[in-house]
């Protein structure tokens, strides 16, 4: 081409060219399976070896699942029955265990006729949870999420009705302390003494006032003792309880090991560094031998209040640095943005900073949060009576001495659907607060 | 690139300088570590007044400005603005910074909320303004730097001219006296800074009391009543636009000029 191109191809363009659709063949179910499993000879002898596997995989174990026997009172007479009806020898899973065991599955050894406190708190618990995780739900119903723990506390222990009232009233206590000091004496003295009042009066008036409100008009419903708990009913409320109160614990220990003030960051910093250098079991171990040692004698402490803490604490260190990691990935700009507004510290987290930071980090909250309700299996070590002990509990039985795959099958399919409720709920969740990038 | 020139004539009836101090700053000092980022820093900033400071990179322009409302803290020399001066005390801090508008070369908008949101969050959290009455402060304020229909969006959907818009809209609803401008153009495509510019003219118009650190010196002409240069953490030269940019007297300032302005 010459020098002089430029001049002698002068180009205005007169109209612009409208946005068409990709030609069609571009499209369609065909398409995807030649271009994703049969786009050329490798990728076609891998898919017929997948295929060949997973046909291998689920002709084993189909026959055995849905050959399943269901009507049995032990397991040798599940083996009759299929010998009788299948042959010598051949595979079928024994799900009577299930049918003849489900309820201590699930609810231990607590009384049979009190079956309906637990599920009753079920319910209330999914009816309380459910304004937290929509928000189309009335931001009313919240009142009744923050009154349902008491209220299932009550329903799954039993006693006086008063007791759980009188617990309740030490957080109006706290409350009222800092709505009256606030004004007065400033934020932080409010906060000290709104903090410590109620645990005061946890220690040593909650108790009394119960008994007395008892003396006066007696409510209360049968107890069950902490020992009958057992089942799914024992992972749901250890891992419930840790869920929910690790959270706040977590965000607090990573705005504190954010913090300028000296001591409330090495508090966290050694907190969580702590708390997550050991193994869970270590501390379920600490929380059902030790803390006896240095307790005054006499006090019977809850062994599951004390799993509880421990959970709960062990899953806040984990939380603590997926926050932290959240709130490290925000840019410095919204931190400024908010201050240079006149937003103190706190509304700036709870207003700007908190919202984003957690909503980047609900994947690895989540993943806490699976991780933790896995884990209260572990309390099987420490002898509760979790869906594991009560699987080895059921085993020691004549009937069902021997069984085994239909019971961890039962117990990992629960598993795997509130496990992956959580997970779908995450994914829910981000799209929802997606907002328009930049 | 800094020079683009308004076409239209500045209104400049309201633009009155009073001899009410807004700013005051006596041998203000900062460092960063062992890095001296400002040194012996004097300014009195008069009620009215558009200061233009500009200077090449590093020389602590964006710094100063920082540290009037302490995003940035100074360890020696006095800030005193609106009578009330900087110290750590935290009360003072946050009414400073509530009567002191800021916007930042990154917007820095909350991307989690809208438009809207993101103008009356600070009037409702912090001037406990009701709610509606700062939803109509801010639409007020919207429609004035001309965006008002983009209320409901989200920042991410926004072109940066716009959401430089938002940012200084959402300053103004907090009813400022001052308001600090740190390279508010730097991020922005050419086509959108004249809109940006367009906006704090008119803000100028109204006699807003600003400081401005920029490169835009067709805006130094037109708006501003002084002109700052700074280099290596000092006030080199300051004078009027006129005259800094016609006879700047020291050398330092004569090779930044002729360097920014001399292709």
């Amino acid at each position: 081409m010459s020098d002089t191109h430029a001049q002698t191809v002068s180009f205005v363009r007169e109209s612009m060219i409208p946005q068409s659709p990709p030609p069609t063949g571009n499209r369609g179910a065909v398409l995807w399976l030649r271009e994703n499993l049969f786009s050329g000879w490798l990728n076609i002898l891998l898919t017929l070896v997948s295929l060949y596997v997973i046909w291998w995989a689920l002709a084993h174990t189909m026959p055995w699942v849905f050959n399943g026997i269901w009507n049995a009172g032990s397991l040798s007479e599940c083996r009759e029955i299929r010998n009788a009806t299948m042959g010598e020898g051949s595979s079928a899973a024994c799900w009577a265990v299930l049918g003849d065991r489900w309820q201590q599955l699930m609810f231990g050894f607590y009384p049979r006729e009190l079956y309906w406190r637990p599920v009753l708190a079920l319910v209330i618990f999914l009816a309380a949870i459910a304004p937290v995780l929509f928000a189309q739900m009335p931001r009313r119903a919240l009142w009744f999420t923050a009154l349902s723990p008491f209220v299932m506390f009550w329903l799954l222990w039993g006693g006086s009705v008063w007791f759980p009232v009188s617990v309740g009233l030490g957080f109006v206590l706290g409350w009222a302390a800092w709505r009256a000091l606030a004004p007065l004496a400033g934020n932080l003295v409010a906060v000290i003494v709104a903090a410590l009042l109620p645990v005061i009066y946890w220690l040593y008036s909650a108790g009394p006032l119960a008994r007395e409100l008892e003396q006066a008009v007696a409510l209360s419903i049968e107890y069950v003792p902490s020992q009958d708990f057992g089942g799914f009913m024992l992972s749901f409320i250890i891992g419930i309880a840790g869920i929910i109160l690790s959270l706040p614990l977590g965000i607090l220990l990573a705005l504190g090991r954010q913090s300028d003030l000296f001591i409330i960051n090495k508090i966290s910093v050694g907190f969580i560094e702590i708390i997550r250098g050991v193994p869970l079991i270590v501390w379920l171990f600490t929380a059902s031998l030790l803390l006896n040692y240095f307790l005054p004698p006499g006090t019977n402490f809850d062994l599951m209040l004390r799993v509880i803490i421990m959970v709960t604490l062990f899953a806040a260190a984990y939380i603590a640095e997926v926050v932290r990691g959240g709130l490290a990935a925000l840019p410095k700009g919204q931190y400024e943005a908010a201050d240079a507004l006149g937003l103190d510290y706190w509304k700036a987290m709870r207003l700007i900073i908190l919202p984003q930071a957690l909503k980047i980090s609900i994947p690895g909250i989540v993943n806490t949060f699976i991780g933790l309700f896995k884990d209260t299996t572990l309390v099987v070590f420490i002898g509760l009576f979790d869906p594991i002990g009560l699987s080895n509990a059921i085993r020691a039985s004549v009937e069902w001495n021997g069984i085994y795959w239909e019971l961890f099958v039962f117990i990992g399919l629960l598993f795997f659907i509130c496990c992956f409720s959580m997970s779908r709920y995450s994914l829910y969740l981000e799209k929802k607060l997606q907002r328009g990038h930049k | 690139m800094t020079d683009t020139t308004t076409a239209r004539t500045i209104d400049r009836s309201h633009m009155q300088v009073s001899d009410e101090v807004a700013i005051e700053i006596s041998d203000m000092n900062k460092w960063y570590g062992a890095f001296h980022v400002l040194r012996d820093i004097d300014l009195t900033v008069y009620r009215g007044e558009r200061i233009v400071i500009c200077g090449p990179s590093g020389s602590g322009k964006s710094t100063l400005i920082r540290c009037i409302n302490r995003l940035e803290e100074h360890q020696a020399g006095r800030i005193v603005v609106d009578g009330t001066e900087l110290s750590s005390d935290l009360k003072n801090i946050d009414k400073i910074r509530s009567e002191v508008g800021m916007c930042f070369q990154h917007f820095n908008l909350f991307p989690h909320l809208t438009i809207l949101e993101n103008c009356t969050l600070a009037p409702i959290w912090v001037r406990k303004t009701p709610k509606r009455e700062a939803e109509e402060i801010a639409m007020h304020f919207l429609e004035k730097v001309k965006i008002p229909e983009q209320a409901h969006k989200y920042p991410g959907q926004l072109s940066g001219g716009q959401q430089q818009r938002v940012a200084i809209a959402r300053s103004l609803c907090m009813k400022p006296r001052i308001m600090l401008f740190d390279e508010p153009t730097s991020a922005l495509d050419p086509e959108m800074i004249k809109e940006v510019l367009d906006t704090m003219i008119e803000l100028a118009e109204e006699g807003m009391t600003m400081l401005c650190v920029t490169h835009e010196m067709g805006f130094a002409r037109q708006v501003a009543n002084r002109v700052i240069f700074m280099d290596q953490g000092q006030i080199v030269e300051q004078n009027e636009p006129e005259a800094f940019f016609k006879a700047p007297k020291s050398d330092r300032t004569k090779l930044f000029l002729s360097q920014i302005l001399g292709h």
